[in-house]
């Protein structure tokens, strides 16, 4: 088992990527499937970049294992009002500044139900949300 | 099945390589180390992007080439040239000059690379349409990107279009040519002016392809530098009128950035340089350039113009090329082009052998075969990474203290290979003060056992 955790800051989308190129790199190192890199790696980005886009901080923590890469984001924010709505595609809150930068499209969470085998989301809204996804890699 | 052995065409020259770190530090797959003062490759990580031999100080990298006499012990003998080839060249050198320059050189025939491109529209149309499922289609142009995607981008091969490159098409239905005109085959001779080390690593041993319809391979700087001598002397006896096709503006382009995504229908975009290309294959791995239909990737700054064999400005290669193309516009509309093209005749010939095999991945980056070995592999490697400097010096020969950690894990350096650390292993253990001053107080406290 190793465990990995990186600190996310909010609003800086200059950096929004690099935590999910880092764990890449490294399940890479571990002989992955390239299939299941792709997939992990869709799902990892698209969940840092919704803290980017919508938190004011947050942490990614990868669990990786011989059966699973387990992800799990923490972040305080403004939290999700309504869950449901938030994973269908094409519905989004990002501001018309967020969405200039390329991101924002509304795709973000169903891209990573989509490219994941277990995806739960908590929100407290004005505290923040927790996401957790997990990929089976066995 | 993953290919074990690879040609490359880079050499070092261990007489003149002095051992510094200039090369190791712009490999962009770590693929060399100092070993005994002078700079190792290691073969199945090498992409022949040719990055090193543009970084040596003392141009101890070179680029292997057939014997030019090899052309000789052939009936037909045809120089099949890049167009970047005609771009070396002064504006004021006509191309039908540079052309019977070559042929004064030995050999029957010319025919540039890219008349293969006109086919290459269709095809790649055809592909990227057919095969809706692979977002983006990424080009099969440039060998060493191929090679990059293969080591270091391993979920990526599936994108890469499985058509070969202009250069095999221009080569079968030249061959298939001359066939026709009587030559047997083993009379053939084809022989590719590359510009790079990359085109001559995809000869050598092909990616996707059991073989290579090219014979041999003879470097841009050669040829160049055999006709323009030449032209400078002025002693040219004779004046080879040479049998010439005009490239068409599609195919002259084709090898300068743009020049593929330009005929391509979708949303496309061309990359050069390999930093560039690097930085994109990772957005693409990512899933965050998605919605492109074709890519187009090559290694050198301004695409083959910019290859490490040519002897020109990569500017001003392009330019020439650009102006080509708009006087055949020019001269097709006055009725001065008759456009009977070898390429079209053979068409249907060369389109049946358009396709090559799938792209096998072949991850420079994995620890270990199996994930529980790697996961104590990479433990290892976090572990000495606290005893060392990461000030990524180069004094250890490697490419950076991360590369040696992983070296020193998978057996292929010590950890008294790192300069620092054989200060505090010495018997006199001392703090390196004369490091400090450049490197910063408190520094290297951690590396004191």
């Amino acid at each position: 088992m190793m465990e990995f955790k990186y600190e996310i800051e909010g609003g800086d989308f200059s950096k929004a990527g690099t935590a999910s190129s880092d764990v890449k790199k490294i399940l890479k190192q571990l002989n992955l499937a390239p299939g299941l890199i792709k997939k992990i790696a869709v799902a990892m980005y698209e969940a840092e970049v919704n803290i980017v886009a919508h938190a004011y901080k947050g942490t990614m923590s990868v669990i990786i294992n011989a059966e699973n890469v387990r992800m799990l984001f923490e972040d305080e924010g403004p939290g999700i009002a309504d869950i449901d709505k938030a994973m269908q595609e094409g519905f989004s809150t990002a501001s018309e500044e967020v969405r200039q930068q390329g991101f924002g499209a509304g795709m973000g969470l169903s891209n990573i139900k989509k490219n994941s085998d277990y995806l739960s989301i908590n929100s407290t809204v004005g505290k923040g949300t927790i996401v957790e996804i997990i990929t089976n890699i066995k | 099945m993953e290919q074990k052995s690879f040609h490359h065409a880079l050499k070092i020259l261990d007489e003149i390589c002095y051992g510094c770190t200039h090369c190791i530090k712009v490999c962009p797959t770590e693929a060399l180390r100092i070993k005994n003062g002078k700079a190792c490759l290691i073969n199945d990580r090498c992409i022949d992007c040719g990055e090193c031999m543009n970084a040596c100080p003392v141009d101890a990298i070179i680029i292997e080439q057939d014997d030019f006499n090899d052309i000789f012990k052939y009936k037909a003998r045809v120089a099949l040239v890049p167009s970047v080839l005609i771009g070396q060249f002064p504006r004021h050198h006509s191309s039908r000059k540079i052309y019977s320059g070559i042929m004064e050189q030995g050999f029957t025939n010319v025919y540039e690379a890219e008349h293969g491109a006109s086919i290459l529209i269709e095809q790649i149309n055809k592909y990227v349409s057919v095969h809706s499922e692979i977002r983006p289609v990424i080009s099969s142009f440039c060998p060493a990107i191929v090679r990059l995607i293969q080591v270091r981008f391993p979920s990526l091969t599936d994108n890469i279009m499985l058509l070969k490159a202009p250069l095999d098409l221009a080569a079968i239905s030249f061959k298939n040519e001359l066939i026709e005109r009587g030559y047997k085959e083993e009379e053939i001779g084809i022989f590719y002016v590359t510009p790079c080390a990359a085109k001559i690593a995809a000869i050598k041993s092909p990616v996707g392809e059991l073989y290579s319809p090219i014979t041999g391979v003879i470097n841009v700087d050669l040829l160049f530098n055999k006709v323009y001598s030449g032209f400078k002397k002025e002693e040219r006896a004779s004046c080879i009128v040479p049998e010439k096709e005009q490239l068409r503006p599609e195919e002259m382009g084709w090898s300068l950035t743009g020049g593929e995504s330009k005929y391509i229908k979708g949303r496309c975009l061309s990359i050069d340089g390999i930093n560039n290309a690097i930085e994109f294959l990772e957005q693409i791995e990512n899933g965050s350039a998605t919605n492109f239909d074709f890519i187009e990737v090559r290694a050198c700054d301004e695409s083959c113009a910019g290859g490490i064999l040519t002897t020109s400005n990569r500017f001003l290669t392009t330019e020439r090329l650009r102006e080509r193309a708009t006087k055949y516009i020019e001269d097709k509309s006055q009725g001065r082009i008759i456009d009977n093209q070898t390429i079209d005749k053979h068409k249907e010939f060369v389109e049946q052998q358009v396709s090559i095999y799938a792209i096998e991945p072949r991850s420079m980056l994995k620890l270990d075969e199996d994930m529980e070995m790697a996961m104590q592999k990479m433990k290892k490697i976090s572990s000495i990474m606290k005893f060392l400097p990461k000030i990524d010096c180069g004094g250890c020969g490697t490419h950076s203290c991360k590369t040696l950690a992983e070296d020193i894990v998978q057996g292929r350096a010590k950890t008294s290979d790192c300069i620092f650390l054989q200060n505090t292993i010495s018997s006199a253990p001392r703090k390196p003060e004369k490091a400090e001053k450049i490197w910063g107080k408190g520094r290297f406290d951690n590396i004191i056992p």
